[in-house]
């Protein structure tokens, strides 16, 4: 491996211009733009309304033969049912919570594309005859998955709560922000991984591969629609690597008042992301100039 | 004597087995047009790609400015320019916008970057076009918004893959109108790939001609054409037999060949020998009715050094697509 020696730039240097050459071609695109945005509001429009677990348990006028027992106890039952399942007995939201992580993971995974879509046209020849760190590169286009998972999140966020996602009483601004911070974590730990796996990739039919063996095993294997609590014993150490379990931690902790140990899921996230770039700027040194 | 801009020393790259650059040497001057020529999968590109840093050398390396490509490539990044084979442009946004995108690669402010890339549009007579998405444009346009593009850094050495490929040939030559200009107003010095002979022969100051990663030849034009051999001339006389006798007694004459339209003689200097041939000939009583000196061609230059003519290999753009497509498969 080279090491790059000292230049008379910063540490930065091009790394706006490249994430902002991406953010450009976004929202430049306004059917790609209005595409992605409906994405998230199916999900959490017809899946998370659909569904609805807890309107399963109350409200219904289920009852067990040869017992009438007052309707009030059998939602009270419901209500407890849910509670001790998903630590609130609103589904709906605790679903909304997860997909906050969901659609980040989903935008994240673009990312690996535009590296090779920048390598098969041409771009990426260009951008490495310039003075712009190797490491750079990668990260320019992490910042900008980065960015585009952000308001994709903020999109799916307010759609719920037009939907009827309910917070925990007393939530305050600085709730939000530390969910902000934990999906930031995450989004740059996926996009780093995404791009790190596309580097040495040359076709986009490989690439659109790498990211369909990855996306539902990633969401599945989290506590996006389910507590870790309520899956098999051999799922739950998967569970626990998957990063997407400690951003929706953070998320329904903050927003929904489920308790969860955020010391611990920020430690993750922070080490996800940190590892992760890490190893996408050095492979980036070794895969970027063969 | 003339400083340097590049020097090659032992430049050699291997993917897996097979070497597509063989231990080359060779230097360039600074303000001159040094055309690489060689068919397809010569090693042109790959040589052009270690020069400009994409590729590590695999072994040897290359002084370019003064910065080793290895030890040094941030620095030999910053005084290059480079026009790579592949249109590079980023196709959704415009002309002005990738102008810009590369003014900040380079880390060039943004008030000296918008007058250069004015100044650089106006150059090549894209003025027009500059609000307008890279992908409306024609493949003329597009190159020369490419060499606008690497010229924002204001370089000393502009790299050029491939310049005119799969261009007709009016654009062809509207492309060297401007290359020819940077060399003349800006005194860059010019380093350019092609497989087209007749531009390797009518622009380059100098000229390596590189087959299967191995540099066969080196030196201007007119060198080279003096190194096969000499030129030729062409003589119909009353009495070819005496003739030919009388031509290859005189010194310095290379071969005297008899055609069916008269004699050929294979000669250095042909304009400088042509009189004393023809005194000969009028000593000796034969009389000469015509005569005529041709420099030997770039082809047959060509031909002399890689024993096949570059022509046979001159794919359609179509097909060298393709090719490239796949190299650039069996490479990764």
């Amino acid at each position: 491996m080279i090491e790059e020696e000292k230049n008379n730039y910063s540490v930065f240097h091009g790394l706006w211009t490249l994430a902002s050459r991406e953010l450009k071609k976004w929202y430049k695109a306004p059917v790609i733009l209005l595409l992605s945005l409906i994405q998230p509001i199916f999900w959490i429009g017809i899946f998370g309304k659909a569904m609805n677990l807890g309107s399963i348990f109350t409200g219904t006028s289920y009852n067990i033969p040869g017992l009438t027992i007052p309707k009030q106890v059998l939602d009270q039952i419901g209500l407890e049912i849910l509670k001790q399942t998903f630590g609130t007995s609103d589904y709906f939201s605790f679903l909304a919570a997860g997909m906050l992580s969901f659609i980040v993971l989903f935008t994240s995974m673009q990312s690996g594309m535009s590296i090779v879509w920048d390598r098969r046209l041409g771009v990426l020849d260009r951008i490495l005859t310039t003075p712009v760190a190797r490491g750079n590169i990668i990260i320019g286009k992490v910042l900008s998955a980065v960015i585009r998972s952000l308001v994709q999140a903020t999109i799916v966020l307010v759609v719920a709560i037009l939907l009827g996602m309910t917070f925990y009483p007393g939530i305050n601004p600085l709730d939000f922000l530390g969910v902000y911070a934990a999906l930031f974590l995450m989004a740059f730990g996926l996009s780093s991984l995404f791009l790190m796996l596309a580097l040495r990739v040359t076709s986009w039919e490989s690439q659109m591969a790498i990211m369909n063996l990855l996306n539902l095993p990633l969401l599945f294997t989290s506590n996006a629609f389910y507590p870790v609590k309520s899956m098999p014993y051999w799922l739950k150490p998967v569970a626990y690597i998957n990063p997407l379990t400690y951003s929706n931690g953070v998320a329904r902790g903050l927003l929904l008042g489920i308790s969860t140990n955020l010391g611990l899921d920020f430690l993750y996230l922070g080490l996800f992301a940190l590892i992760l770039s890490t190893i996408g700027i050095v492979l980036s040194w070794k895969y970027l100039s063969k | 004597m003339r400083n340097l801009a590049i020097k090659a020393i032992n430049l050699t790259k291997r993917f897996g087995k097979s070497v597509a650059v063989d231990h080359i040497n060779f230097e360039v001057y600074e303000g001159e047009i040094f055309g690489f020529l060689g068919p397809n999968g010569a090693g042109k590109s790959t040589t052009i790609k270690m020069l400009t840093t994409v590729l590590t050398p695999s072994e040897g390396t290359a002084i370019v400015n003064g910065y080793d490509v290895i030890k040094q490539p941030a620095h030999v990044r910053q005084s290059i320019g480079v026009v790579p084979q592949e249109y590079t442009a980023d196709e959704d946004l415009t002309g002005w916008e990738n102008m810009m995108m590369m003014a900040g690669l380079y880390g060039i402010p943004k008030k000296v970057a918008e007058e250069r890339s004015k100044e650089l549009l106006e150059m090549v007579e894209l003025t027009y076009a500059a609000k307008r998405k890279v992908e409306t444009y024609s493949g003329g346009m597009r190159r020369r918004l490419e060499i606008a593009m690497s010229l924002i850094s204001r370089p000393r050495i502009l790299f050029l893959d491939e310049p005119t490929l799969g261009l007709d040939a009016q654009t062809r030559a509207a492309i060297w109108q401007y290359i020819m200009k940077l060399k003349e107003e800006y005194k860059m010095t010019i380093f350019v790939t092609t497989h087209y002979l007749e531009e390797a022969d009518m622009y380059g100051d100098r000229i390596a001609i590189i087959d299967k990663g191995k540099i066969l030849a080196i030196g201007s034009p007119k060198e080279l054409k003096e190194k096969i051999g000499g030129d030729l001339v062409s003589l119909q006389t009353n009495n070819d037999e005496l003739a030919i006798k009388v031509v290859s007694s005189i010194d310095g004459i290379l071969n005297v060949k008899k055609a069916n339209d008269g004699i050929r003689i294979k000669v250095r200097n042909g304009e400088e020998k042509a009189p004393e041939i023809l005194e000969s000939l009028v000593k000796n009583g034969i009389k000469v009715s015509r005569m005529s000196i041709t420099e030997p061609t770039m082809d047959e230059v060509y031909m002399e050094f890689t024993g096949k003519r570059l022509r046979d290999e001159d794919a359609s753009a179509q097909e060298m697509f393709a090719f490239r497509r796949t190299m650039r498969r069996a490479r990764t």
